[in-house]
């Protein structure tokens, strides 16, 4: 911070200020309604709270149509640090919530909660917080934050998240400085109520501990001036300056320059040049909040111009339409050539749409401007003058602005920093080809942020269309690549059917030399049982393990073979299919492999080990069973699809016959090879101890045990006899069928 | 109730282009007058022949372009250039010498540009630079100032020499423009460059009778041409009208380099009084330079701008081959003002003061 804290406060002292680049001078026009005490607003028949009324984030609505509130009863809530809660303005019930025409330019509807007021203004029981000092700063700024305080100034930024800083606070200031024209409502609450808004900076200094309070009010304000002084006089660290008065003075970069000839840097904060400020509006409603625990239910509306016949200031409700505001200050509409009523200030304010916009917190005049006010000049050519921007308190050039504005020429409005334009309207007040330049800007910054927020959709948009391309590639790429593999096993299915004789040769290689080994294995202790899981990390260092590797290299071979051709199969198959089949197939293929998991569960959980080793056993031979069984389906499949390319219906449905005579064959095939299947099995029931071992080495806690269960299990299976076997290829035969039963039963299941 | 919708803010300063415009005519008024005086009715003349011109023009081609010309004529800027070209060629010049530069002004440097508010140039020293380019005789042809001619001259044979080119007394121009000792007259700033030119001192030459004023070596006519519109060109200063930075930064360049080079041969370089006074550096740096349309926009800009300005005066008054140089050094500079306002952008509040890259883009 290049402006020295001490030097300012001295400065401030001697009364010297700076100044802020350009400015205007509009007629005040203040006296038409600052010299009566702020009346009360009598209660209208209905009240429409927004549930939105600050700058953040909406709460949820907790109160349902129909039910009752007092004044004071919060109608909305959230855990969301920037939403704060609307309250019931007054007692009555709550006739509907629903879309309601905003106090905003736009006019757009937005939830309202609309409230038939019962006239009795009955509160809620008030529960205040004198004792602040004495507690906690989080329950404090709780307080304020219930109390549904945001800031009443113009924006409507929650008050709770700029006194929740942690920041160093080096200046407090207390902005009264009311600068637009016509609007007296911080004039006469600085009047009438100097002592609350002190009360409220005491609660802010409590929280904040800001190194220097400044109050600055305008100088053409001398009563309100001479009251916060009053009030003031006993904290010497609360000074009240009074500001040459000059549009927009009051605005919150303006004002901090002023004071401090310190710059909030653009998209900064004013804490980052150790600045707080707040409105005295906000100052009071705090005070109120704590001192007296009344939520923020109403505020000041100054209703002046030359259409009303009584102007002046009301406490009025939040909520209050203006149309009410209107009767009680005597609108005459015929003072007006067309109606036309203004929210806010004659440089700021925006005109309204309808009669019942409500008041809102952020609402601080209602302007019904009579027709000598209400000028409207016909836009003329920019002559470059230059005005505008002599008076452009941001030191913009207003002129350049409008130009790329009015060209949608929007990347150059941007270098010329349209988004540091405060819309104070200084620039359209003086240009004498009377341009709405602020109407330019308000459009061409709405304009730019619909591109932004368009342009994270598009990339957003193209990202997946890009991810979805990739894979659509990807996707056809793999179909091609199955076709081609499918087409080349069909041709070769086709010109050399000895082929898959030659397969299974040599999966009965395989399967006689596991056969031998099995019978190795049978003899070997139990150490080397779970050899092959050990193989796989040692290979090579016994000469048993090394045929078992090899054994089991043949049957990885012949399954992988297998699989192959069933992956073929499936895809000559589903090639002229629906692609919803390929998922059914996936399914299968899922199913399968969830089989080999049960048994594979099945296997684990038994306890005992005589069962464990016939179970394991007969699920092997089972399985192997099954898998020859599929093998020979898919065989016959592929010949069928060769058969009939361009069909693929019929053949499945040929599949389904085929399985079932399969079934038989199967059975057969069992009852014929049961004593190699035995074989066989023994050497599953290898493989399987050791992919049991494998199973259980995941599971830490529990190895150690099972382990040694295997080892018993191994000795046993040392003495097993030979009619331990037969039994065991009997329920394999069994399981066979079962197996050959389900394999058809999915090939229904497929179909369907 | 159908509420009437305006965009904030509700206010307008009472001031629009119109009242500006009419504002600098008004501010020209001592001047022109003055000329007048010095000059003969012609000037008033050569003023309602423009002003009767521009309007048509303007009226016919906003016409032609479907706009709505009330509007564009009661903003008064074909009527201000109207008067600043007429006021710049010679009273007596012939009626089509004002007409076509007027026409030329609005059609092609203004209208052709897009209308008020698009055109680079300043339509009246566009148009007086094209006048004097192509009609050399007829834009030279200055009679002497009231007190010094051999013939006077009344309303009528102002209207007379205008359209037919002879006096109601059957006078010529040429005879017209001799003074009382027989001598063609010359403007001061030409008599000047034509003494030097003739070997004669600068001191010499302001010996002639053209420089018998009050101001030694000031044209009597120019003196208090220059007056007059130095003091509307004050009042539109103070009147917010006009910024200051343009005219100061023209008229000191000018009046800094005639000092310095008087200093280095003050025989051959007139005085910087002698090039503030003469010629119309007065009525271009605070009428003509000041024209907001086609100079900077920026202060900083401004001063530039003028400086620039002043400096090309200079430059072309002494060494170029036209005694005098506004015009011409407007349209030099006139063509530099987009990079100049680029240049001199001011630093926005909040933002670190400007740097400016490769595509002169503020980084922040
Ligand atoms: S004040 Fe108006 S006319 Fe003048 S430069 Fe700015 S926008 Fe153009
Ligand atoms: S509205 Fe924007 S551009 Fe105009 S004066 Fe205010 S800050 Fe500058």
């Amino acid at each position: 911070m290049d402006n020295n804290f001490d030097d300012i406060v001295k400065k401030l002292e001697n009364n010297e200020l700076w100044d802020f680049h350009g400015g205007v001078f509009p007629a005040e026009q203040k006296t038409l309604s600052n010299q009566n005490l702020i009346a009360q607003l009598p209660l209208s028949k209905y009240l429409y709270v927004p549930v939105k009324q600050h700058i953040g984030v909406e709460g949820q609505v907790i109160v349902s149509e129909g039910q009752a509130v007092l004044k004071g009863e919060p109608l909305t809530q959230s855990s969301n640090p920037f939403a704060v809660p609307i309250h019931a303005p007054s007692s009555g019930k709550i006739l509907s919530i629903g879309e309601h025409v905003s106090a905003h330019p736009s006019g757009l509807p937005e939830l309202t909660i609309k409230i038939e007021t019962d006239q009795q203004d009955r509160w809620l029981p008030l529960t205040p917080m004198v004792d602040y000092q004495k507690q906690s700063k989080m329950d404090v700024i709780g307080a304020i934050c219930n109390a549904g305080i945001s800031g009443m100034g113009g924006a409507g930024f929650p008050t709770h998240i700029k006194i929740g800083t942690t920041k160093q606070v080096e200046f407090l200031i207390i902005n009264g400085v009311e600068c637009e024209p016509y609007i007296t409502s911080d004039d006469r609450l600085m009047r009438e109520h100097a002592w609350q808004i002190r009360q409220g900076i005491d609660v802010l200094c409590h929280l904040l501990n800001p190194k220097c309070v400044v109050i600055a009010i305008e100088k053409n304000k001398p009563e309100a001036i001479e009251a916060m002084e009053v009030a003031c006089k006993e904290n010497s660290n609360y000074q009240v300056v009074d500001i040459p008065t000059k549009y927009p003075a009051g605005g919150e970069k303006q004002l901090i320059q002023v004071l401090t000839n310190r710059e909030v840097p653009a998209k900064g904060l004013p804490i980052d040049v150790g600045v707080i400020m707040h409105n005295v509006g906000t100052c009071f409603a705090v005070s109120d909040a704590i001192f007296s625990g009344k939520p923020l239910v109403q505020r000041v509306v100054t209703v002046t111009g030359g259409a009303v016949e009584t102007p002046g200031n009301f406490w009025a409700p939040i909520g209050t339409p203006v149309s009410h505001l209107f009767n009680e200050a005597n609108y005459n509409s015929k003072a007006q050539k067309q109606p036309q009523a203004i929210m806010g200030g004659p440089m700021m304010g925006f005109s309204i749409t309808d009669e019942s916009v409500p008041v809102v917190k952020t609402t601080n005049c209602i302007l019904l401007p009579d027709a000598k006010e209400s000028q409207t000049r016909k836009e003329q050519a920019c002559i470059r003058c230059g005005a505008c921007a002599d008076v452009c308190p941001a030191n913009l050039l207003p002129q350049q602005l409008f130009w790329h504005a009015k060209g949608k020429e929007l990347d150059k409005a941007q270098d010329y920093n349209l988004f540091d334009c405060i819309e104070c309207g200084a620039c359209a007040y003086v240009c004498p080809s009377d341009i709405p330049l602020v109407h330019y800007y308000r459009v061409a910054k709405s304009e730019i942020k619909l591109e932004q927020d368009e342009k994270v959709k598009a990339d957003k948009a193209r990202e997946r269309f890009e991810k979805r391309a990739a894979r659509l590639i990807a996707e056809q790429e793999a179909r091609d690549e199955k076709h081609r593999l499918a087409a080349e096993a069909r041709k070769q299915a086709m010109s050399d059917s000895g082929n898959t004789a030659k397969d299974k040769i040599a999966a009965a290689l395989a399967r006689a030399k596991a056969k031998k080994e099995a019978t190795a294995k049978g003899m070997s202790n139990a150490d080397e049982s779970i050899a092959p899981h050990k193989a796989n990390e040692n290979s090579g260092t016994k000469a048993s393990s090394n045929e078992r590797v090899q054994a089991a290299i043949a049957r990885a071979k012949a399954k992988k073979e297998a699989a192959q051709k069933a992956l073929q199969q499936t895809e000559s198959k589903t090639a002229n299919l629906e692609p919803t089949e390929i998922s059914d197939t996936d399914s299968a293929d899922s199913k399968v492999m969830l089989q080999d998991a049960d048994v594979a569960d099945t296997l684990d959980n038994k306890d005992k080990p005589a069962i464990d080793k016939k179970a394991k056993v007969a699920a092997a031979i089972a399985k192997a069973k099954a898998k020859k069984l599929a093998q020979q389906r898919e065989e016959k499949e592929a010949e069928n699809s060769i058969g009939y390319p361009d069909n693929a219906n019929s053949a499945v449905e040929k599949n389904t016959k085929e399985t079932q005579s399969d079934d038989i064959q199967a059975e057969n095939l069992a009852l014929k090879k049961q004593r190699v299947a035995a074989a066989v099995a023994k050497a599953k029931a290898k493989k399987l101890a050791a992919n049991s071992d494998q199973v259980i080495a995941d599971d830490v806690t529990t190895k150690q045990d099972t382990l040694q269960s295997l080892d018993k299990d191994n000795k046993e299976s040392q003495g097993l006899d030979q009619k331990k076997q037969r039994i065991a290829a009997a329920v394999a035969k069994a399981k066979a069928k079962k197996a050959a039963k389900d394999a058809s039963q999915k090939t229904e299941d497929d179909k369907s | 109730m159908n509420f009437k919708l305006a965009s904030s803010p509700h206010q307008h300063v009472r001031r629009n282009t119109g009242q500006v415009m009419r504002m600098v005519i008004l501010a020209l008024l001592p001047g022109v007058l003055l000329q007048t005086w010095f000059f003969g009715w012609g000037t008033l003349v050569q003023v309602m022949l423009a002003i009767i011109t521009v309007v048509v023009t303007e009226a016919a081609i906003l016409e032609l372009r479907k706009k709505d010309f009330e509007s564009a004529i009661k903003d008064y800027s074909a009527i201000l250039t109207a008067v600043l070209l007429a006021i710049s060629i010679p009273p007596f010049a012939p009626w089509w010498i004002v007409v076509l530069g007027s026409f030329f002004a609005i059609a092609i440097v203004k209208q052709l540009y897009g209308g008020l508010g698009f055109n680079v140039f300043n339509p009246a020293m566009a148009g007086y630079v094209m006048l004097l380019i192509s009609f050399p005789v007829q834009m030279t042809q200055w009679l002497p100032p009231a007190g010094l001619a051999q013939y006077s001259h009344n309303f009528n044979d102002a209207l007379y020499v205008i359209f037919t080119g002879f006096s109601v007394d059957g006078f010529s121009i040429a005879q017209l423009k001799t003074d009382y000792d027989g001598v063609t007259m010359a403007t001061p700033l030409d008599t000047a460059k034509t003494a030097i030119a003739q070997n004669l001192t600068y001191s010499e030459s302001i010996e002639l009778p053209i420089f018998d004023s009050l101001v030694p070596g000031i044209g009597v006519a120019s003196s208090w041409i220059s007056l007059g519109y130095l003091l509307g060109g004050l009042y539109l200063i103070k009147q917010k009208v006009i910024n200051w930075h343009i005219p100061v930064g023209m008229l000191t360049t000018t009046v800094v380099c005639a000092i310095i080079m008087s200093i280095a041969d003050s025989d051959v370089y007139p005085s910087g009084i002698f090039h503030l006074l003469n010629g119309s550096i007065i009525i271009g740096a605070f009428f003509i330079a000041t024209d907001p349309v086609s100079a900077c926009t920026t202060n900083k800009g401004r001063l530039v701008f003028g400086a620039a300005i002043g400096f090309w005066v200079y430059v072309i008054r002494t060494w170029g081959g036209y005694p005098d140089a506004v015009a011409f050094a407007v349209l030099i500079m006139n063509m530099a003002v987009p990079l100049i306002d680029y240049y001199t952008r001011p630093r926005t509040y909040g933002h670190s003061p400007i740097k400016t890259n490769k595509r002169g883009i503020n980084d922040e």
